[in-house]
């Protein structure tokens, strides 16, 4: 069930970075202040971004599940903060590298925005010990339901904070006033912001379907009796 | 191919360059690395199911077996 459009989404999500790559080397014109390296922000910002999202998207699902008791939705929750950590991977590395190509350090410790966005990583880090760590499968859903309302509703408010503070080195460019980005490389921009988006929204449908089928396995096992190979169990929500 | 590649300014593979390419690799490699294990992932639930369409079909061949013992 979860399989159902996974296909056509993959081939528009793999048409989109094709064309957001595409855009990005052959449209897109190098930026007068930083050059070539500025090429890096077309895939690390809209990495972060959806990751953020994400982010709040499984604290939305997390709000259905204890609305509901529907176990489905902290499934969505739990893939939706599971795919976002691994995109925030992702934006640690290239913002890494950024930095590295730009400021001259792979790390700045007084950037609030790099040191905020490592701050919400840490904290979704814990969502997995503190997920497994508890064995009753109806509390584990509830329980990790509470963290991810909580630490949802905290991403906008850090991004609220950051967007506040007074940074000396992080640019802002999507400004309407002066300083703001031009047609061509918002554009470039959108395409690749799209494109990370329909990325994760694929990976998440993947993900739900192989723990869809890795369930009805299970129940089928069930059914039938048979004992697990080698007894596996491990505490991840089940999807039916 | 090439005319393409004539149409477009060459990739400046200086300082610069390599950092760019680090950044877009590292993020294939990410989902080549996340595409692998689901890989993975997928050959194991097939093998499971291999695994339970044995033990469905043992099962029935046993019962059809009660049934003609049965019968007789």
């Amino acid at each position: 069930m979860y399989g159902k459009g996974l296909r056509p989404l993959s081939i528009a999500t793999v048409a989109a970075i094709v064309a957001s790559f595409s855009l990005v080397f052959f449209y897109a014109p190098l930026d007068a202040d930083q050059g070539f390296i500025q090429k890096i922000f077309y895939l690390h910002v809209p990495l972060a971004i959806v990751a953020l999202v994400g982010f709040v998207i499984g604290g939305v699902f997390a709000i259905a599940h204890l609305r509901s008791g529907n176990s489905r939705w902290d499934a969505y929750s739990y893939v939706s903060i599971h795919m976002s950590v691994i995109f925030g991977v992702a934006v640690l590395i290239t913002g890494s590298i950024w930095a590295k190509a730009s400021w001259g350090h792979w790390w700045v410790w007084d950037e609030p925005t790099l040191v905020s966005f490592l701050i919400v990583f840490l904290m979704y880090a814990t969502y997995y010990p503190f997920r497994y760590a508890i064995e009753d499968r109806d509390q584990q859903a509830r329980y990790a339901s509470v963290f991810a309302i909580v630490a949802g509703a905290f991403v906008p408010l850090n991004f609220m904070a950051v967007r506040m503070a007074q940074s000396l080195v992080h640019p802002r460019v999507f400004a309407t006033a002066n300083g703001g980005l031009p047609g061509s490389m918002m554009l470039t921009f959108l395409v690749s912001l799209l494109a990370i988006g329909l990325l994760w929204v694929t990976l998440v449908k993947f993900e739900l379907t192989a723990k869809s089928a890795s369930g009805q396995v299970k129940r089928l096992r069930r059914a039938l009796d048979a004992p697990a190979p080698g007894g596996r169990s491990r505490v991840a929500p089940e999807v039916g | 191919m090439l005319a393409l590649l004539a149409a477009t300014p060459a990739l400046p593979l200086d300082e610069a360059g390599k950092y760019v390419a680090g950044a877009y690799v590292v993020f294939l490699a990410l989902i080549v690395v996340y595409v692998a294990i689901m890989a993975a992932k997928l050959q194991r639930i097939e093998r499971e199911l291999g695994e339970l369409a044995g033990f469905a079909e043992q099962r029935k061949a046993e019962q059809d077996r009660e049934q003609v013992t049965a019968d007789v």
